[in-house]
């Protein structure tokens, strides 16, 4: 099999296509060098502006949703350049793919947890080119040898002389840019792996000042909202609009040429929301899928009951069949991963502004190619003609990028309905983001594991079900290989464990309801299971969860290496060895995603009424090079949280194909009291850095379900609030 | 109808129809954008406002209720509790993507306003309406933790 591969490394042999290219034929430019971009004044390579006055911008080419991504690139510049992170200031990129590109995947995106993986080393030479232009200027200016100078603090000096880098910022931009600056070696880093850096958004998120595209108010600005067909696939029949009318502030209603909803405007929010409400839609559920999500899930699961439409791993059903049938012991559970919204805290929002010859796009823009491409082909302009305004975006959790670039088209319709003359500003409200669709789509597995009389794996056959993602989109190509949508197995399929006789089989699953990648994509649902199973099989052979994974990851890969070692340090971090606390139990799970290596303890109590709580995670992390350390820790306690929250309470249902979910009062999010402390470790490491924006996800599900199987039940069908668990 | 807010300390006379919520009259009407909208039903906490120092949830609060109110925004806090708050989310690095907390920063510095050494149970139970789907919770506590410290000079 090829699929044993990333969905980045996928990507990454995609080349100089974009992703607008492939959704709506824009031809994009080629990856560019650092150094080829054009020079202004202060200019010093397409990351790096420094003013004559001495401030430095660094240009961040990724959206910022929390991750920290401004903050590590505009790290990575302020190490090579030699100033204080806290004097960069960050900006975000236009859509420019020859520029900006992913290098990663060949557009201009953000995702994968790939941020700083795929800029490491374009960023420092960014950085490090700046650095040399103004030493070179410096050296000139003085009759000195470049090499007898360096740049601290932002002051250049060697030889007898010193001088702010504002002072040289003229004379070394008129510099060529060298063709390969000198990167800093480790032991000289100061910021880069420095675990006190402070993030470079902290001061606007704090007093209110950051702007969201949710706060864009243009002159003579229109918010349009859309009513959505309340199933999947229905369309609009007929539509009444005479009690709108009025509605103080409301401007027009519309149905959509896709016949998908009725576009209502209004002077602000309120009106648009309120003049909504009093529009009346018949719809047309002829081609809706009008099925009950008890009836999805009954079908999902005889699906991996059935035979499986594609394999994805090992060597056939009778292979694995015959070793399961020499088995002394056959563990066997089915799984039911319900669908899931993003739920950001700033629900999908953007604006579309006219321009004398073109418009701009005001988004919180995680793929400005699809964003763009998403408005020259609506809007029939040249690309040239669209602009992307890269906002902060309120969460993402994958939300904001689809391969329909949804939201940006439905922005670019409301724009044209309209006229084209006013600017557009789409709204979600939060109704319309937990019924809108783009879930992680809902998944069944069935596994059958086998052990021999010592409690060694001897066959293991997991089927799945689920809609994928990648098949039947633009991006089709770069994920789905003989018929198995990668995204649907990855974590399963790809697993480090060494286990003999592993089928894996997969079946699609067809609905009109829209699936997306959801935090961690296939890895939210493939690591609860694999490490379920791990433990049930741990179980049964007696040994301890621990040492028991250690033995299927002893085949001595450097990939196997680094998995265990996160699980040795967790354990010994967690007192793993120790008894716990009567009333508590502790579960561990593993796994590998975005090329980061993570393990979780999770420690939970029971109370008198047996109501569990999480007292502690402790984690450990092998993300490569540690950029940010506070940034990564963070970004494990957002993927530990938003994990735990979805498997102990979040499902999105549908009643006859319609969404149970009005707002957050049925998707009750993770609070406060849920979760006591998070613990995290980072492992000292020289490899390239990877992701940290999901890894911290997968293994968090499965560490509490093991953790509650210590002396409660065995959860396969989330959420755990409908298996009896209550937690307090 | 015409309202009568003191906003920021400020005077300001709003123009709205009855019943708008004043997230909205802040956020469309003077563009007050710090004040986040993120349910609609008072379930989130990212819209909160202090209304006559009391943490208020504003998508829910009807202009009318309001008039002759004074209303602070998180582009007004100067307290010292406010200082000491912000102070403490800057130091903690508590925010991610940051959309929900100006109103953690001000349902916080209700809290601490009215009892300044708060347990993390207290800590808990007041914030507890507060919700970041980043998941910050545990810096959230401790930052509310340090902002005691802090106000304890």
């Amino acid at each position: 099999m090829t699929a044993q591969v990333s969905r980045r490394d996928f990507l990454k042999s995609v080349s100089a296509l974009s992703a607008s290219s492939l959704v709506l034929g824009f031809a994009p430019g080629s990856i560019s060098l650092v150094n080829a971009a054009t020079m202004s004044t202060a200019e010093f390579n397409p990351f790096v502006r420094i003013s004559t006055d001495g401030q430095v911008t660094a240009i961040i080419k990724h959206f910022e949703c929390g991750q920290g991504a401004a903050t590590g690139l505009a790290t990575l510049i302020a190490e090579e350049l030699g100033v204080d992170l806290d004097k960069v200031n960050i900006e975000f990129a236009p859509h420019n793919p020859e520029l900006y590109n992913n290098l990663a995947w060949g557009f201009q995106g953000t995702g994968g947890s790939s941020s700083l993986a795929n800029s490491y080393i374009q960023y420092r030479q960014a950085g490090a080119a700046a650095r040399e232009m103004l030493i070179s200027a410096a050296a000139n200016m003085w009759g000195v040898d470049a090499g007898s100078l360096s740049i601290d603090d932002g002051v250049i000096s060697g030889a007898g002389q010193s001088a702010p880098i504002a002072d040289l910022v003229s004379a070394a931009a008129a510099l060529s840019p060298p063709a390969e600056p000198k990167l800093k070696s480790p032991d000289q880093f100061k910021l880069i792996g420095n675990p006190s850096t402070a993030r470079r958004d902290n001061q606007p998120k704090i007093t209110g000042s950051a702007t969201y595209a949710m706060d864009i108010h243009l002159e003579g600005q229109v918010v349009a909202v859309i009513m959505r067909s309340p199933r999947f696939g229905g369309t609009v029949g007929s539509v009444d609009t005479s009690a709108a009318a009025s509605v103080p502030g409301f401007v027009h209603a519309v149905a959509l040429p896709t016949g998908a909803g009725v576009v209502v405007y209004g002077e602000d929010t309120w009106s648009a929301f309120q003049a909504r409400r009093a529009v009346n839609v018949e719809w047309d559920f002829s081609n809706a899928d009008n099925r009950s999500s008890d009836e999805i899930k009954a079908e999902l699961i005889a699906a991996v009951n059935a035979e499986p439409q594609f394999m994805a791993k090992g060597n056939g059903m009778d292979s694995v069949e015959s070793a399961l049938s020499g088995a002394a012991t056959v563990i066997e559970k089915d799984f039911y991963l319900p669908y899931l919204a993003h739920a950001t805290m700033e629900p999908l929002t953007c604006t579309v502004e006219p321009t004398e010859d073109g418009v701009v796009l005001h988004d919180g823009s995680q793929f400005p190619s699809g964003g763009h491409g998403a408005l020259t082909a609506v809007l029939n302009l040249p690309p040239e003609k669209v602009k992307v305004n890269t906002l902060y975006a309120g969460g993402t959790f994958g939300r904001r990028a689809t391969t329909t670039a949804d939201y940006q088209v439905e922005a670019a319709l409301a724009f044209v309905l309209l006229g084209g003359d006013r600017p557009v500003k789409l709204v979600w409200s939060r109704e319309d983001d937990l019924s809108g669709g783009y879930f992680r789509p809902a998944a069944a597995h069935k596994v059958r594991v086998g052990l021999n009389a010592a409690g060694d794996i001897v066959g293991w056959d997991h089927r799945l079900a689920l809609k994928p993602i990648f098949k039947g989109s633009p991006l089709e190509q770069f994920m789905v290989f003989n018929g198995v949508d990668f995204s649907s197995v990855e974590g399963v399929a790809d697993t480090l464990y060494d286990i003999p006789e592993h089928f894996v089989g997969l079946t699609d699953f067809q609905t009109p309801v829209t699936v997306s990648w959801w935090r961690s994509v296939g890895h939210s649902h493939t690591a609860y299971v694999m490490e379920s199973m791990m433990d049930m099989a741990a179980s049964a052979a007696g040994r301890d969860p621990v040492e028991y994974r250690l033995a299927y990851l002893s085949g001595g890969s450097p990939e196997q290496q680094r998995l265990a070692n996160v699980l040795r340090l967790v354990a010994e971090k967690s007192g793993w060895d120790t008894p716990v606390a009567q009333g508590r139990a502790r579960g561990v799970a593993l796994h590998k995603s975005f090329d980061s290596y993570v393990a979780e303890v999770i420690e939970i109590s029971r109370n008198a009424n047996d109501a569990v709580h999480i007292e502690k995670v402790t984690c450990a992390v092998d993300c490569g090079v540690p950029v940010n350390p506070d940034v990564i820790k963070a970004q494990m306690e957002g993927g530990i949280g938003y994990g735990i929250g979805h498997v102990m309470r979040n499902e999105i249902t549908f009643t006859n194909g319609v969404v149970d979910q009005f707002n957050f009062p049925q998707y009750q999010p993770l609070r406060i009291n849920d979760i006591s402390e998070i613990e995290t470790h980072i492992v000292a490491s020289a490899e390239k850095p990877s992701g940290v924006g999901e890894p911290g996800l997968p293994p968090s599900g499965p560490a509490l379900a093991n953790a509650i199987a210590v002396s409660g039940p065995r959860v396969t069908h989330l959420p755990m609030v409908k298996n009896g668990v209550v937690f307090g | 109808m015409q309202a009568n807010l003191q906003i920021n300390g400020t005077d300001r006379t709003v123009e709205a129809e009855q019943g708008m919520p004043l997230l909205w009259v802040l956020r469309d009407r003077l563009k007050m954008t710090g004040t986040k909208y993120g349910c609609g039903v008072a379930f989130c906490g990212a819209c909160t406002v202090l209304v006559d120092g009391r943490p208020t949830r504003s998508c829910v609060t009807p202009i009318e209720s309001v008039d002759g109110k004074a209303v602070q925004t998180i582009e007004g806090l100067d307290s010292q509790v406010a200082v000491a708050v912000q102070q403490a989310w800057a130091e903690l690095n508590v925010v991610q993507c940051g959309y929900c907390q100006s109103g953690q920063i001000v349902s916080a510095i209700g809290l601490l306003s009215t009892n300044p050494k708060p347990t993390v149970e207290e800590i808990e139970q007041h914030m507890w309406g507060n919700a970041c789907r980043c998941a910050t919770y545990q810096r959230i506590r401790a930052a509310v933790e340090r902002a005691a410290k802090i106000l304890e000079g």
